[in-house]
């Protein structure tokens, strides 16, 4: 406080009601120069950023929506803990910037008394002007700063309104006491809470210290019985037994908790509104209720949800690839490799900047086009208003399995991709539901999954189809890969439904929702958010994806050694580098320009260069801890049908399912390049035998198992990671990966048992 | 506590019924969250609409929407002002 109002940092807290424009407001404020993190222990994000006004510096701590300071879990002390100055990683508040929705100013003035107890110098800034004129409400705001004693600034967010004169009031309310208003509880109650703070102080200072009013206040009225359990410093038994007295008093005299605090609150807004806000005589018929009126309608609001989540979804699934954006950047990391190729020599550099550093950061930027085009429609949604209909329209159906409505987008974007789910997910604010949500969600049959299911039912699953001509229909084809999903989506719903039985048991959390007035949504805002999710993803999950490669790598190239390939064969490294000579020569023999036909001479040379090449690189592989690791899994992935070249696949797969392709071209000699839809691939999987024998390795029992092995496995750096930054704690992820797991290798055993049996 | 008999449960109104909220039922986490919202003894109310699938119900209330499950909506209980 000693040092000149100039080169002070204001700190600034802004608080207020979900679907007030606060993340938009937020945005407006600080622009780019914003950080996120994570609360340590809690789901909460962090988001703090940085803005100035004639010299002066404001930092902006983001606090997440909420209609109430009022906390019953740790996700919403964090609000409670910055306001008061507990926490030790966000400077002391200097201002609480309360945000308020003008059309809806009755509720949103309930937060706005809790936060006006607190007595820190505050500001209000009032949004939505434009949602209150279209109902017809005329509001007085003059009138209402004169009633609240706070600096009152509209401000219309999303064009970026008001922000000068809102710096302006926070920048002068910094300085200025604050005005503390009367209590707007019954005297009664303030006695109590009185008496609870006299009796700590007779106990030690200590404790009035750790307590401050606001929370001793809380404390009486929370009958969640979570303040009584967090373990918060000077709570103890003998002043739970206080409170619990206290509350008896109350509830003789007519003042039960908890009731007094809202009725209390309420009574208050609507004093300090009388005559601030002038209704229409009529209750108006805005366009919103036209549009809500069909939105919600049972045949018309179900067909528009349907096309909507179908446009959703399809938008994840084709986007990426329909605008080139995937393609762009295969091309990207195949030009980074070839650069890499041409300039670094051959050898474990070159092998580790290929495969482990480029194939690392490629795992990570491919999920970038999905996760944009997902956060993209979700911040449409989200910002028109529509995001709360459809979890309104769907919220029956989830709460078959424990779930609410909020679980439904999450979900469906799951189909395409866990990662972007995931982080959707983070709208769910019971933290039981959001967990098991994100437990769940990898369970989802994403797009990895399909090039896995396309390379196998090619190679193994008969060809049966119906019709002929232009109407033949693979319809075998087509079933084995539904049933695939089906085994996803059945799996997801019986894992949500234990979970919610089991180590998420409790009671059903509230389903209270407010649906917000519809709105147009502001573009800018939704690339904001879109990008801004990207971002996240980049920063949260990508070095933990890149360093999973680069270790996957490492097994699968070291211990690296020639030797070991002589002892297999002789002769085989001898002739590769004879054929790379020979074809040397005969390139130079005939030159051809690039895009013509080679000669069959230099054709041959490369046809069986390439075949010693991708031998060679098998054996390599084969003798690498990897394939080390397999052979070591063997008796254990036998009973699926597999042999250690499968097991070891597997295990090269846990960066990411579709590696399992690649993996297997190297193993069966093919060298990297194969696809799912490469015919050799499918051609030398038919003709692989178990080692020493004729005995083939894949049989339909085989195909299957491996593909419902798949359809189950957490087999995913990526969704892992992700898992790890949303929950902030190992256990989630770890539990994820050895439920999946174990739920695979079972799935798989019987598809494989069952299916010998029945073909006998 | 509400001396009035004529209160009936939000979740046995017919769509489209007005009615002013007469007692929360419970002292759990979930009455504490509808009167945070709002809902406190006083208020009036108006049953909109109820989602295709059967529950939740879509209500207004202080000039906003709010959207609550039946079982929610049990716990509130409603003096009738009119009934459609």
């Amino acid at each position: 406080m000693s040092a000149p109002p100039q080169t002070r940092t204001i700190t600034v807290a802004l608080i207020g009601n979900p679907n007030t424009g606060k993340s938009t407001l937020f945005s407006a404020l600080s622009g780019l120069r914003q950080r996120t993190g994570n609360y340590p222990g809690v789901t909460v994000e962090k988001k703090i950023g940085r803005t100035s006004f004639h010299g002066q510096q404001f930092t902006i701590v983001d606090l997440p929506g909420t209609y109430s300071l009022a906390p019953r879990s740790p996700d919403e002390m964090v609000a409670v803990d910055v306001l008061l100055a507990r926490r030790d990683d966000v400077p002391q508040v200097d201002v609480v910037l309360c945000i308020v929705d003008a059309s809806n100013l009755e509720r949103n003035l309930y937060l706005v008394s809790q936060v006006l107890e607190l007595g820190l110098p505050t500001v209000l800034a009032v949004n939505m002007v434009d949602v209150a004129a279209d109902k017809g409400l005329e509001l007085d705001l003059g009138r209402l700063a004169k009633q609240l004693h706070v600096p009152i600034v509209p401000v219309v967010a999303h064009r970026g309104r008001g922000l000068k004169e809102l710096k302006e009031a926070i920048a002068k309310a910094a300085d200025a006491p604050p005005h503390k208003i009367a209590n707007p509880l019954p005297a009664a109650f303030q006695q109590e809470v009185a008496t609870l703070q006299a009796s700590l102080e007779k106990r030690g200072g200590k404790r009035v210290e750790a307590l401050p009013r606001y929370l001793v206040e809380r404390l009486l009225l929370d009958t969640s019985g979570y303040l009584a359990s967090a373990g918060i410093a000077g709570v103890d038994e003998p002043l739970l037994a206080e409170v619990r007295e206290a509350r008896q008093r109350l509830a003789k005299a007519g003042l039960p908790v908890p009731g007094v605090e809202s009725i209390g609150r309420y009574t208050w807004a609507g004093q300090v509104l009388e005559g601030v806000v002038k209704r229409p005589a009529e209750r108006r018929v805005t366009l919103s209720d036209r549009i809500d009126r069909v939105l919600t309608h049972w045949l018309w609001g179900s067909l528009v949800f349907i096309a909507v989540m179908f446009l959703l979804f399809l938008a994840v699934y084709y986007v990426p690839d329909v605008t080139g954006a995937s393609w762009l950047l295969d091309e990207t990391l195949a030009w980074a490799s070839n650069l890499v190729i041409a300039n670094v020599p051959e050898g474990a550099i070159q092998s580790l900047l290929v495969t482990g550093v480029i194939g690392g950061v490629g795992g990570v930027v491919v999920f970038l086009p999905q996760i944009f085009t997902l956060f993209f429609f979700i911040a449409l949604l989200e910002d028109c208003g529509y995001m709360a209909r459809a979890a309104y329209l769907m919220d029956k159906l989830m709460s078959r399995i424990g779930l609410s409505g909020k679980s439904f987008i999450p979900l469906l974007s799951s189909y395409a991709c866990a990662v972007p789910g995931i982080m959707a997910a983070r709208v769910i604010e019971n933290r039981r539901d959001r967990l098991v949500t994100i437990l769940v969600a990898p369970l989802m049959s994403c797009s990895a999954r399909l090039p896995v299911y396309t390379l196998l039912i090619a190679a193994f699953i008969p060809n049966l189809t119906i019709g002929s001509g232009w109407f033949e229909l693979p319809w075998l084809h087509a079933v084995t890969l539904f049933a695939m999903y089906s085994v996803g989506t059945l799996t997801a719903i019986a894992a949500a439904w234990i979970f919610k039985k089991t180590l998420f048991r409790g009671p059903t959390p509230p389903f209270v929702m407010e649906l917000p007035s519809y709105k147009m949504p502001g573009i800018g805002i939704v690339l904001h958010r879109m990008l801004e999710q990207g971002w996240a993803f980049v920063y949260r999950a990508g070095t933990l994806i890149l360093a999973v490669s680069i270790i996957v790598w490492a097994l699968a190239y070291y211990p690296r050694s020639d030797a070991a390939i002589d002892a297999v064969d002789p002769s085989l490294r001898p002739r590769a580098e004879q054929l790379a000579t020979e074809l040397a020569a005969a390139e130079e023999a005939s030159p051809t320009a690039e895009d013509a036909e080679p000669t069959p001479e230099v054709a041959a040379l490369r046809e069986q260069l390439a075949a010693a090449e991708g031998r060679i690189a098998g054996l390599h592989l084969e003798h690498s801890f990897l394939g080390q690791m397999g052979k070591a899994i063997e008796p254990v992935v036998r009973p699926l049908g597999w042999d250690w070249k499968l097991g070891c696949a597997a295990i090269a797969s846990f960066p990411a399912r579709e590696v399992i392709v690649a993996t297997l071209g190297v193993i069966y000699n093919l060298g990297e390049e194969q696809d799912e839809q490469s015919p050799e691939l499918k051609e030398t999987l038919r003709a692989a035998t178990w080692d020493g024998t004729d005995r083939p390795v894949f049989n339909i029992p085989v195909a299957l198992s491996v593909m419902v092995f798949f359809a189950l496995c957490a087999q995913c750096a990526s969704t892992l990671a992700i898992m790890y930054r949303e929950t902030g704690s190992w256990r989630w992820p770890a539990l994820t990966f050895v439920y999946m797991t174990g739920l695979a290798y079972v799935a798989a055993f019987l598809t494989y048992q069952i299916g010998m049996r029945l073909i006998g | 506590m509400t001396s009035n008999t004529a209160a009936t449960p939000l979740s046995k109104l017919p769509i489209g019924s007005r009615g002013r909220v007469a007692e929360i039922e419970g002292d759990d986490e979930v009455s504490i969250r509808l009167m945070e919202m709002g809902l406190v003894p006083g208020v009036e109310l108006v049953l909109l609409g109820v989602a295709p699938l059967g529950d939740p119900l879509e209500l207004e209330l202080r000039g906003y929407r709010l959207s609550i499950r039946k079982a929610e909506a049990a716990r509130i209980m409603v003096q009738v002002i009119y009934e459609v």
